[in-house]
């Protein structure tokens, strides 16, 4: 694999997946949702002293706090493992499987480029796009907590580079093992339908069903701590903590955060490895 | 440089395993020399694709070689001088079709003058900023035919090119290829329109059921022409015509005579008739077609088919 041809492959595919509204929607669904329940439900509960399911048991001032830069850090993780996971998988799932369908990795394979330096292409794209989301997303949370605190009359107090650097790096790592995994998942299955229904189940739904019966069943239990869902949920819920009641759906204790890194990583690694493997290997037959 | 631009040897593509297995490819050799248009004729379901998809290096052969620009097949380095258009146009719906071309001219390390220049070639510069999904199916096989000719590559492989194209598109693709072959791009084509190769082939190789029957020029594989004559009376012709031409050479077809005799000899014939009172009304040259030759090769399989590729 030569590294112009990766480069090459690179700009090519940030070009395509720039112009694909598809991806645009993606990511706008997880701007809307982590905007509503990072600080628009927060605020308006704020405001209107309701007790919704977003303030359960919390002071008013437990919930301004939450609204404040200095939680900046908090709030731009607790989303990821869920819905942010859920959305990026969708996303490097259309971005590996479509190709199939429309003929358009038979067309690229013939361009030049081998197929590692192409897939290593379309990799590096879909990964400046995450990394992209996470930016932006904390700049605009920054700006968001921002207002709401000139608005409220409150001291502004900005979160430590510490832990915004500690955020902004989990938040990537948790996004890119989805990403990396709807990728992996749009490979093996070569379309977009299957593997983004199968991903979702399984991030959605199969590892918290596994993860309660791991309470009874210890080969169970010791299956799901290598669960990348569990991995990452305990990654973010080493930052930020997780409540007694529950807290937010997908951020678990279930691992130490160490742990947790090393797994996350360990898939980021692995996936792209398993997608590359596929691809290299099979015939190119539609 | 190497005159032999693609040489496959008993290339062979074997899909399954066991009983189902079936076989799409079987022990293809064939070779594209510098410079040339290479029709590879064969009905839908023959083998074409495959080959050619083995030649690309998407699919890899069960058995055999097979070499592209001296190298083997699939390589980047090879890839990168190989321009393709491989069952059907593959693009993003969404892009533009100036867009997709881009991406692929990315791919390919070329600017935006390589894609306006495709454009224009294949006549869809004025709809280049329209989304592929767009495009009428002509104008899709269009544009696969530019992204195949992007950056002028030393072999351009189109299968299929007129496929979903109307009379007039089919001319303009034919033009097209016979302009590219004049600049000097050597050009193979797979089609299962045996008009087309004929008009503008420069050899041809016919597959069935995934076997080479045969490979030679399109004028090799049609034989030579022979003459039809109708006279009278017919007994005092025939015995005109089995003086001029030999005994063998002369069949009766119903009332006409069929010689075999080049178009050249029909002057000398015909003074022979005339001299001996014969009534000349009809003498016309007969080509066979590759229709009609290609019929008779498919229809009725040479069992030695293997000395006939070589």
């Amino acid at each position: 694999m030569k590294a112009t041809d990766a480069m090459r492959s690179t700009r090519a595919e940030l070009l395509r997946l720039r112009r694909w509204p598809a991806v645009w929607v993606t990511l706008g669904a997880w701007t809307a949702l982590a905007l509503m329940f990072g600080y628009v439900f927060g605020y308006l509960a704020y405001k209107t002293g309701d007790n919704s399911f977003s303030n359960e048991g919390q002071t008013m001032y437990s919930v301004l706090h939450d609204l404040m830069p200095v939680s900046v850090p908090d709030v731009l993780l607790q989303g990821m493992p869920m819905f942010g996971g859920a959305l990026m998988m969708v996303l490097g799932a259309i971005v590996a499987g479509s190709g199939y369908g429309w003929g358009t990795w038979k067309t690229v394979f013939t361009q030049g480029p081998s197929r590692a330096a192409t897939l290593a292409g379309s990799l590096a794209a879909t990964t400046v796009f995450v990394v992209g989301t996470v930016l932006f997303t904390l700049v605009l949370y920054l700006g968001v907590s921002l207002t709401i605190a000139v608005t409220e009359s409150q001291d502004v107090v900005w979160p430590s580079a510490g832990s915004l650097a500690e955020s902004t790096l989990a938040g990537v790592l948790v996004l890119e093992m989805w990403a990396l995994a709807g990728f992996a998942l749009g490979t093996l299955a070569r379309g977009p339908a299957l593997s983004v229904g199968l991903g979702l189940v399984w991030a959605l739904v199969v590892e918290n069903l596994l993860r309660g019966v791991g309470n009874l069943l210890g080969a169970v239990e010791a299956l799901t701590h290598v669960l990348p869902g569990t991995a990452a949920g305990s990654l973010v819920g080493s930052i930020i903590g997780v409540d007694a009641g529950g807290g937010t759906p997908g951020v678990v204790d279930t691992i130490s955060g160490t742990q947790a890194a090393w797994t996350v990583l360990a898939y980021v690694v692995a996936l792209p490895l398993l997608s590359l493997a596929l691809v290299r290997r099979r015939d190119v037959a539609s | 440089m190497t005159e032999l631009m693609v040489q496959t040897e008993g290339l062979t593509k074997r899909y399954g395993r066991g009983d189902h297995s079936r076989l799409a490819v079987d022990g293809v050799s064939m070779t594209v020399r510098r410079g040339e248009v290479y029709g590879f004729l064969g009905p839908n379901g023959a083998g074409k694709t495959t080959t050619l998809r083995m030649m690309l290096g998407l699919v890899r052969p069960t058995a055999g070689s097979v070499s592209v620009l001296g190298r083997p097949a699939g390589r980047p380095d090879v890839t990168a001088r190989v321009g393709a258009l491989v069952e059907g146009p593959g693009f993003y719906p969404y892009l533009s079709g100036r867009d997709n071309l881009l991406v692929m001219a990315r791919y390919r390390g070329l600017g935006e003058a390589a894609v306006a220049d495709a454009l224009e070639r294949v006549d869809l510069a004025s709809r280049g900023a329209d989304r592929f999904k767009s495009y009428s199916l002509g104008m899709k096989q269009r544009l696969g035919v530019a992204s195949a000719l992007m950056g002028d590559p030393e072999l351009i492989v189109l299968d299929e090119p007129t496929n979903g194209l109307d009379p007039a598109g089919m001319a303009d693709m034919r033009a097209l290829i016979v302009a590219l072959a004049r600049a000097g791009q050597t050009v193979l084509l797979s089609s299962h329109l045996l008009a087309e190769v004929q008009e503008i082939c420069d050899r041809v190789g016919v597959i069935a059921d995934g076997r080479l029957l045969r490979e030679s020029t399109v004028a090799d594989l049609r034989g030579h022409a022979s003459l039809r004559l109708r006279a009278e009376p017919l007994d005092r012709a025939l015995a005109v015509a089995s003086r001029v031409a030999g005994d063998d050479a002369v069949r009766l077809e119903q009332d006409r005579l069929a010689l075999d005799l080049p178009a050249a000899a029909a002057p000398e014939l015909v003074r022979q008739l005339v001299a001996d009172q014969v009534d000349v009304l009809e003498l016309a040259v007969v080509e066979r077609t590759l229709e009609e030759v290609f019929f008779e090769m498919t229809n009725h399989p040479i069992p030695e088919t293997e000395e006939a590729v070589r």
